[in-house]
Parts: structure tokens; C-alpha cells; sequence
């Protein structure tokens, strides 16, 4: 579904010349759930961009559906960090979903009935005439995620989604995640530093170096689909894929160059 | 960057200037009532090397310094006292709905009559335009104090006036400058009204002898100048702004009131 | 009940408290200058007939709504314009700083040369001093955009035409509304001294008649009618106002509400 080679982002300005990502290839199939994770500042949001068609790669490419990316692609959605910023604070909680529906060329009645199934969807069916920053954070989160769903995308891009709200509500999000990712069949790539979070949320995690950014390893996570906050967090083999993608990414930290050696057990 | 810039607009200007003189002469407009940039110029150098110019920018320069002085004393004092003392605020909000929006234009009849064309007509007005502009600004920015921060200082027995210097007048400050520059604008805009309509000396006074002896050309330089000083006006209203608030960690914008 | 009571009593107060003291003060006045208030107030239904209303703050009002409302179309379109493009604003930039320093009442005798004395005269005089802080803080707002949400809207393809009006002209609606008010009290002042230059009507033309002919109540009158017409023009703006941009007040106190640092 998604595929991405060799992708390089420099970055040029006044004199200097910052390397970003060198190298990456790594590619998600048809309704994957793939997090990316890796230290912090190690270019995961510059990637992202790239991958959205946001920034455009100084080499390399990214392809949707065997399409090249060349600028945001219809087939995308995105949800932002900082949702403060990326719901518009001048519209209401539904007009902010049904926007971008308006690219689409959709009849008033598809559009109003796919915002009330994606705020449905996250459990804000009443909350479509509030201002979003009438809401609390981790609720115009799942503002956010509704704008994705009622766009009804191939792949869903998250950047960091979950940064900023508080630890509960951040437990709750992953599973309304998990669920939506269930539900819906969809193809989700999930950027986090928290390794807690991606090996809960992934089916596979790609772990990336330091920046300029190359993949360091990928891991399945041969984890049950049905996962739950209180049992599958005590689960050892939760904490061995867990530990085994912190020591990859100390290792990233401290620039070690080849992979670390702890042979990871298959799961009997 | 910067330079790219600066160069950009450089060029942005000179297209204005060739603009200005290649309009008129291309007959565009007439000459009589647009005079090409060359001309203007030239009644601009003769006007610099007349010395009657000189006192009247000197007018103009008075009147508007003294009249912001006047305003900016009055506004950060009042301000702080109807902030300060309780109940003040609540029972003058309504008088200072009112009166702040009637235009000082208002008074020009009045003006004429009491003070004729002295000094005091100018300050009159100037005074009255830019002082709601500070007033305004500097309740604005008492009312944003932290409520926390006020309490920590009062539970740590500061007086009022140490309230005052150590906890008020630091978050009001950037409010305070923002109204300083605003004011500075508007008191230029009515030193000019005031000569331009009274007849007070200074800069207007000189446009409005310009424009019935049909001297279009000084009268067009004389414009310029008046732009020049409401330009340096602002960009030094701004830098000083800046320098003053440069240990602030955000420079906040203006408040919409 | 007795919080609006007490409300009712701080709006109420202080100006009844002024009137009271202009009152008694001005009572008897022998000062020509200074007529007593109540002469002042017995006058001004005779000043301003139905007559008057119709021929002179009639056309003064409509002088300025029209040249407002030009001020205001031109100065968002340009200044979106121009605070769309980098290389646009940085070539228009110091030219147009230059010409909004420009004391707007100067343009009075210039744009007498091109206009004549007539209403054009008058409608142009206040939207070419109006347009400038209307234009100069829409390329501000529009320049400001937040970068998160241009990228939200680019990534989902809100463009054109969807973009400028779903995303640029609301989220640079604080800083257009704060032009416009400042065009507003501009505005007022261009059309009391276009009319008090050359007029045959209009409030401004009024009042200076009743002071060259030494009217002094009806030009006391004149002033307070003008006071008045700032008071209601500022608060019909407030209304607009609050309507358009409740948006951002409700997002300002959000933001002033403790525990929502986000």
C-alpha cells in the first residue's frame, strides 16, 4: 500500500546544510497498523511529512497504491501533535470535520452522514456544535481523528498524536486506535518516541536511528489482536519486545552502528 | 535572508519613485495636480534650505512630543490608580465607553475659540486623541496580572506600591508599550489636523498655505515630509518597544479592544 | 438582585455624578464659551430638525459608510494579496510602511486637486486614509497563519478558494478587525475635516458655520451630536465585532483558563 525508498531529506539554508534522513526504505501493506519509533529529534516528523507529501524528499521517493507522492495525495489523512493548531478554532467541532470533505465533490447529505458516523465513531457524536477549544485536549484529539475517518483515507498518517494529553486520556486513545484500526480495516502509520506505546498499539514496530535517520531494525509484534491496557502490558512478551526495542534505541542514542546482538526468541 | 529582502525592497521603492514620475509625465494624470517625482524633489530641496521650513517642523515636532508626553503621563497614571483602588475600574468603565470613541475633531471648534491658533490648540486635541490610547492599553494590561502571581506577593507581605513596581508594572509594561506607540501615531496624525485646520504653525499650517497659493509641488513635498516623520515616528516607537521588552520572553501583541 | 442593582448603579453613577457637576457648574454661566448645559440641551432640538438630519448627518454619515466600505474591500484584498506572497511583501513593504505614515488629513488638499469639493472629493479623502491600517494588518494576519494548520489544510486539500476563506481570512480576522477599528476612528476624522474644508453640507460643515457665527450653543450642540455619533458608530463596530470574532474571545479565555496549558 505504502512504499518508501530511499528516501534522503536535506535540509539547505543560510550556509548551513543539515541532513535529516539518509536513507530509509521500509513499506506498509494493506491494512497495517505500523509504528515508527526512534529517539527524539531523529527526523520521525520530517519523514512523516515527506511520506504526506508535505515536504518534498531531496532524493528518494514515497509511492501510494504504486502512485508516486508528489504533494498531499487525496488518499491520505494526517492528524497532527498539536491539534491546538490543527483544528481551525474559528469553526465548529463538525464544520472542522467536514472541510476537507468539500474537496471530494460529496452531496451535502453523504457529507453530514459521514461526519456523524466518524464523531460517532469516537464517542463525540454531541459534541459536533462545540468549538474545539471548548473541549478538553484529549477530546479535540478525537476531533482530529474524526476529521481523518469521515475522509475515508487509504493510509492514516499520526504524528505524535498523543504528545501532549495526559497519561489516561493517552491510554484511552490508543485503544480507541486499536479499535477504529479493528473496525475499520484501515492502514494506520503511527509516529511515536514512546516505546510503551508503540509496541501496544503496532502489529510491527520500525525502529530508526539517530538522526540523519536510517532504519535500524523492524519487528513484528506477535502480540494477540485483542489487546488491553491492564493484561496485555503484563504480558512477558510484552516486555521482551519492549526492552528489546529500548536497547535498540539506546543504541541509536549512543551511535552505535550495528545493530545490537540479543537474539530476540521466537514465541514458542 | 535579510539582505534578499532589503534588496526586494529597495527595488519596490524605486518602482514606486519611477511610478510617480513616469505617470505624470506620460500624461497619465496632469502635471498641475501630480507633479513627477523630479519635481517634487527639487521643492523638496528648496524647501529643506529654507529655514521657515526648519521652524515649522519644529512646531509640528513640539506640539506633537508635548502633547504625547502629556497624554502618556496622564494615561499610565490614571490607569494605575483606576486599577488599583478598589471599585474605580467598575464605576468608570462606563464613562470611559463613552467618551473614548468621540473623535478629538470634535473639539476643533472649540479649540479655535479658546486657544485660537497657539500651542494649546494642538495639545488640546493631541492630548485628547492619544491619552485613551494609553489608558486603554495600560488597563488592559493591569487586568492580565496573574492572579497567582498577585497572591504570592501579598502572602509574602509586599505593600501595595512594591505590588505596584515588582509585580503590576512588569506584566502592564508590554501593554503600556504597545499603547506608547500607538498614542505616538495618532498624536502626529492631529498635531497635523490641527495646523492643517486651525491654522496652528507648524507643518500643516505650511500644506494648507501651500495648497491656496497653488504651489502643488511643495505642497507634494511637504506631504513627503510629513510621511518621513510619521515613518521614523513609527519605526522608532517599534524599536523602542523592542529594546524595552527584550528581557519579555513573549512581546505580545496589541490587545482588540 | 443586588448584584444588578449594584451593577446598575456603576454604570450609572459616575456619568450622572458629571452631568450633575457640568450642570450646576455651567448654570448661569455669563461665559459665552461656556453656555449653561441646560441652554446647550434646550437648543439642540432646535438645531438639529428633521431638516438638518436629513441634509447634513445624513449625507455625512453615508460619505463615511461609503468611503469605509471601500477601504475595507480594497485594504482585505490587497493585503491578503500581499501577505500571500513573500516576494510581493518584501518589494511592497517599504513603500507601503511610507504611505501609511503619511498623516491621512494631508490627503485632503491632494485628493482636492484630483476631486474637486463634491462627495467623491469626500469619499475618496476617507478611503484612501482608511485603507492603509485596514491593508497593513491583513497582510500582518494573513502572513501569520499558523503553520500547523496550513499544513493541516494542505494535507487535506483545502485549497483555492476554500483555503482563503475557510482558513485565511478567519484565522487573520483578529488582526483585519483590529485594522478596521483603527480605520474607523480615521474615518470619522477624515469626514468632519473634508467637510470642515470644503463643504455646502455635513455635520463637520455645520458645526464650523455655527463657530465662524458664533452660535456657540448650537455649536456646543454639534459637538456633543458628534460624540454621540462616535459612541454609536463604536458600538455598532463592538456588535459586529463580537459577533464575527466570538470565536477568538471564547479562544483567548480558553487559553486564560488555568490547567489548559496545552
Amino acid at each position: 500500500m505504502l512504499d518508501v525508498r530511499g528516501l534522503k531529506k536535506v535540509y539547505e539554508g543560510s550556509g548551513r546544510r543539515v541532513e535529516a534522513v539518509r536513507d530509509l526504505t521500509f513499506s506498509v501493506a494493506a491494512g497495517e497498523l505500523v509504528c515508527l519509533v526512534g529517539p527524539s529529534g531523529c527526523g520521525k516528523t520530517t519523514l512523516l511529512r515527506c511520506v504526506g507529501g508535505l515536504l518534498r524528499p531531496t532524493a528518494g521517493e514515497v509511492l501510494l497504491a504504486g502512485r508516486k507522492v508528489d504533494g498531499p495525495p487525496p488518499g491520505m489523512a494526517f492528524v497532527f501533535q498539536e491539534y491546538g493548531r490543527s483544528l481551525f478554532p474559528w469553526m465548529r467541532v463538525g464544520e472542522n470535520v467536514e472541510l476537507p470533505l468539500r474537496r471530494k465533490g460529496l452531496g451535502k447529505a453523504r457529507r453530514r452522514e459521514l461526519v456523524a458516523d466518524a464523531l460517532g465513531s469516537v464517542g463525540l457524536a454531541d459534541a459536533a456544535g462545540a468549538y474545539p477549544w471548548q473541549l478538553s485536549g484529549g477530546m479535540q484529539q478525537r476531533v482530529a481523528i474524526a476529521r481523518a475517518l469521515a475522509y475515508e483515507p487509504e493510509v492514516l498518517l499520526m504524528d505524535e498524536p498523543f504528545a501532549a494529553v495526559d497519561a489516561q486520556t493517552r491510554a484511552d486513545l490508543e485503544d480507541l486506535v486499536r479499535r477504529l484500526w479493528r473496525e475499520r480495516s484501515m492502514t494506520i502509520l503511527f509516529v511515536t518516541h514512546d516505546i510503551d506505546e508503540a509496541v501496544y498499539l503496532g502489529e510491527r514496530v520500525v525502529v530508526l536511528s539517530a538522526s540523519p535517520t536510517v532504519v535500524r531494525e523492524q519487528l513484528k509484534v506477535d502480540l494477540p489482536h485483542g489487546r488491553d491496557q491492564v493484561h496485555t502490558r503484563v504480558a512477558p512478551r510484552f516486555a521482551e519486545l519492549r526492552t528489546r526495542v529500548y536497547e535498540q534505541i539506546q543504541a541509536a542514542k549512543r551511535g552505535t552502528e550495528r545493530p545490537v546482538k540479543s537474539p530476540l526468541p521466537r514465541q514458542g | 535572508m535579510r539582505g534578499a529582502n532589503a534588496a526586494l525592497g529597495a527595488a519596490g521603492l524605486a518602482a514606486f519613485l519611477a511610478l510617480g514620475e513616469a505617470v505624470p509625465r506620460l500624461g497619465l494624470v496632469e502635471e498641475d495636480y501630480f507633479p513627477p517625482t523630479s519635481r517634487i524633489a527639487d521643492a523638496l530641496g528648496t524647501e529643506i534650505a529654507d529655514g521657515s521650513f526648519w521652524t515649522a517642523l519644529g512646531d509640528t515636532l513640539t506640539g506633537w512630543a508635548l502633547g504625547l508626553a502629556i497624554a502618556i503621563g496622564a494615561g499610565i497614571v490614571i490607569g494605575v490608580v483606576l486599577s488599583v483602588v478598589p471599585y474605580l475600574r467598575e464605576a468608570t468603565a462606563s464613562t470611559i465607553e463613552f467618551l473614548r470613541p468621540i473623535p478629538s475633531v470634535a473639539l476643533i471648534p472649540l479649540a479655535v475659540l479658546l486657544y485660537g491658533t497657539e500651542l494649546r490648540s494642538v495639545l488640546l486635541l493631541v492630548v485628547y486623541a492619544s491619552f485613551w490610547q494609553v489608558l486603554i492599553q495600560v488597563l488592559y494590561g493591569v487586568q492580565d496580572v496573574d492572579p497567582v502571581a498577585e497572591e504570592t506577593a501579598r502572602s509574602y507581605g509586599l505593600g501595595p506600591w512594591a505590588r505596584v513596581r515588582h509585580v503590576l508594572w512588569p506584566t502592564a509594561l508590554p501593554y503600556v508599550m504597545t499603547g506608547v506607540r500607538l498614542a505616538a501615531a495618532v498624536a502626529l496624525i492631529l498635531a497635523i489636523t490641527a495646523e492643517l485646520v486651525i491654522g496652528a504653525p507648524g507643518l500643516g499650517a505650511r500644506i494648507a498655505v501651500a495648497r491656496t497659493s497653488q504651489a502643488v509641488p511643495e505642497m507634494y513635498a511637504l506631504i513627503v515630509v510629513a510621511g518621513l516623520l510619521g515613518l521614523l515616528i513609527n519605526v522608532g516607537a517599534r524599536s523602542v518597544e523592542r529594546r524595552a521588552l527584550a528581557w519579555h520572553q513573549s512581546v505580545r501583541g496589541e490587545v482588540a479592544v | 438582585m443586588r448584584r444588578v442593582l449594584l451593577r446598575l448603579v456603576f454604570v450609572f453613577a459616575l456619568p450622572a455624578v458629571l452631568v450633575t457637576v457640568w450642570w450646576v457648574a455651567s448654570a448661569g454661566s455669563e461665559d459665552v464659551y461656556w453656555p449653561p448645559l441646560a441652554t446647550v440641551l434646550e437648543t439642540f432640538p432646535d438645531v438639529w430638525t428633521g431638516e438638518r438630519w436629513r441634509g447634513d448627518v445624513l449625507p455625512s454619515v453615508l460619505r463615511l459608510a461609503a468611503g469605509y466600505a471601500l477601504a475595507a474591500v480594497v485594504g482585505v484584498a490587497l493585503g491578503t494579496l500581499v501577505g500571500s506572497y513573500r516576494r510581493v511583501r518584501a518589494v511592497c513593504e517599504p513603500a507601503l510602511e511610507f504611505l501609511r505614515a503619511v498623516p491621512p488629513p494631508v490627503l485632503v488638499p491632494v485628493i482636492m486637486l484630483f476631486a474637486g469639493i463634491g462627495d467623491t472629493m469626500k469619499i475618496v479623502v476617507i478611503a484612501a486614509g482608511c485603507v492603509w491600517p485596514v491593508l497593513l494588518n491583513t497582510v500582518e494576519g494573513v502572513r501569520a497563519v499558523d503553520a500547523v494548520t496550513a499544513e493541516t489544510a494542505r494535507s487535506y486539500g483545502v485549497t483555492g478558494v476554500a483555503w482563503l476563506r475557510h482558513v485565511v481570512l478567519p484565522s487573520a480576522s483578529p488582526q483585519i478587525f483590529a485594522g478596521l477599528r483603527q480605520a474607523l476612528s480615521i474615518g470619522i476624522i477624515l469626514m468632519v475635516i473634508s467637510e470642515m474644508f470644503a463643504a455646502s453640507n455635513g455635520l463637520g460643515f455645520t458645526i464650523v458655520q455655527f463657530q465662524r457665527s458664533f452660535a456657540i450653543p448650537g455649536m456646543w450642540t454639534g459637538i456633543l451630536l458628534l460624540g454621540l455619533l462616535g459612541f454609536v458608530l463604536s458600538a455598532l463596530f463592538r456588535l459586529v465585532e463580537r459577533r464575527a470574532l466570538g470565536w477568538y474571545h471564547g479562544l483567548r479565555a480558553a487559553a486564560r483558563r488555568p490547567g489548559s496549558s496545552s
